[in-house]
């Protein structure tokens, strides 16, 4: 059973059929999942929750698919929160918390919302799962499709780097190398998505698979106790999971599984491609689209499709948005695995340094318990990180070894 | 030619806030223009429409708008994620 009411344009409010639709037929605003609340209220406890599985989907209730049609939970979720107590003591913070999401099944966030993705697309009988990608996403679809049994198609630009693909292809996906621009990319998948019945998990997908990011507020709810965290810093490419976080922590409030949530909720970019941020600067509501220049790929989307509703997040809940200027990206990522042993991506490395410059900033209080989303594995980005590769060098003897040593 | 219905998102920089974009698309290429969303300030502004015409028609076109400075994007955003 499902507890989706049916889909809500955000920008005028018409009602659709739980479709694959994400775009109001009225208005062309955003699609969006509307659950009842009173009968989840009334058949949701922290019992229930327990006895779930050990991942994303025991929240069920709250999701907008249902596994007992023949659905697929490859165990993602449920992944560990860190008390980082090295990091925190490095930077003053007493209550400090790391999210590790980068030991999903491939590796990074994205399997939450490719997995609501992919039971939808199982739902609505859907045979080819699809997406455009320049990693994470891909990895995601590819794997998810292949423990599905549906065919997967992975769009990106020719020029990408082949390391980034080699994730999605040994799953076995057709890999579609466009002979053009990010842009170009953009404009053939979303014809490709009007004109063929595939399920592109982020456009006729999209309003389900975003939901997958909620999980990420639920956990963290949980795991810390039931109890929404004073302060969360995530990282911002869309804009999606940022204001999915919020939303997982104000269900858990209104359906009574913890008390109405206080979180303040920051949102960080890279400076080479932070549209959310420049407009949070000016005051404004609207976004203007950039073109990326940034070390971190996984968060270079120039013109975020949530820009707007993560800014009316971080003016809700009284967080902010800042951007991390690039050298620092690669200093977060080293900062994170030399104190608390986990080796991020670029996207976690921009977390760490927000997180780094919230607390000199005097703006995170000490004692605050705060939660930084650490997204995807560093395995995935290690070009970013090869200057760290300095070693001793000697021959194999113990004496030419000693020198060396002490020479270092 | 199949008629085929689009639907885009215009971006205007500041200095093109001012030029009537939507109208010269309508008046230069057999392109009827529906606009359906949009938000005018004074240093940017947006438009959603949905465009209707033949495809090669409506690709002419959006080219041409792209060639004055205003950003096309589809309705949803950036489809490419990371």
């Amino acid at each position: 059973m499902s507890y989706v009411k049916c889909l809500t344009c955000r920008e005028c409010g018409n009602e659709y059929p739980v479709e694959p639709h994400h775009v109001c037929e009225f208005c062309f605003g955003p699609l969006e999942v509307s659950y009842d609340y009173d009968a989840i209220a009334r058949d949701i406890s922290r019992d229930t929750i327990a006895k779930g599985p050990l991942s994303m989907w025991r929240y069920w209730q709250l999701l907008p698919a249902d596994l007992n049609k023949g659905g697929v939970d490859m165990g993602t979720g449920y992944t560990p929160l860190v008390r980082a107590k090295n990091l925190g003591r490095l930077l003053g913070l007493n209550n400090l918390y790391v999210k590790n999401d980068s030991v999903n099944p491939s590796f990074s966030f994205k399997d939450r919302v490719v997995s609501v993705a992919t039971n939808k697309a199982l739902e609505f009988e859907f045979e080819v799962l699809a997406c455009a990608s320049t990693g994470n996403l891909a990895g995601a679809v590819a794997a998810h499709g292949a423990k599905a049994g549906m065919k997967t198609m992975v769009f990106f630009p020719a020029d990408l780097e082949k390391g980034k693909i080699i994730g999605a292809a040994i799953y076995g996906a057709t890999l579609v190398a466009v002979d053009g621009t990010y842009d170009q990319v953009n404009r053939l998948c979303s014809e490709l998505a009007d004109n063929h019945r595939w399920a592109f998990v982020n456009i006729n997908m999209r309003p389900y698979y975003a939901e997958g990011s909620k999980t990420l507020g639920y956990e963290v709810a949980e795991q810390l106790g039931w109890r929404a965290p004073d302060r969360c810093i995530v990282p911002a490419a869309s804009g999606s999971l940022y204001t999915k976080i919020w939303k997982g922590f104000k269900e858990m409030g209104d359906v009574g599984l913890i008390e109405k949530p206080n979180t303040k909720m920051h949102l960080a970019q890279a400076a080479g491609c932070s549209p959310i941020v420049e407009a949070y600067g000016q005051g404004s509501l609207h976004v203007r689209p950039v073109k990326p220049n940034t070390i971190a790929k996984s968060l270079a989307i120039g013109n975020p499709a949530d820009g707007f509703y993560a800014l009316k997040t971080a003016s809700a809940t009284k967080g902010s948005c800042l951007a991390v200027p690039e050298p620092e990206v690669v200093e977060g990522i080293r900062l994170l695995a030399e104190t608390e042993g986990i080796f991020t991506e670029t996207a976690g490395g921009v977390v760490i340094s927000a997180l780094r410059i919230l607390a000199k900033q005097g703006i995170i209080h000490p004692d605050e318990v705060t939660v930084a989303y650490v997204t995807g594995n560093g395995l995935k980005t290690l070009e970013a990180v090869e200057s760290v590769v300095n070693p001793i060098h000697t021959t194999p003897d113990y004496a030419t070894f000693q020198k060396a040593l002490a020479a270092r | 030619m199949a008629k085929i219905t689009k639907r885009v998102k215009f971006t205007f920089p500041q200095d093109m806030i001012k030029q009537p974009v939507t109208y010269q698309l309508g008046q230069k290429f057999k392109v009827i223009t529906n606009i359906r969303r949009a938000n005018v300030r004074d240093d940017m502004g947006w438009v959603v429409l949905e465009l209707e015409g033949d495809e090669a028609e409506i690709e002419r076109g959006l080219n041409w708008v792209t060639t004055t400075g205003v950003r096309v994007d589809s309705v949803v955003g950036d489809v490419v994620e990371g």
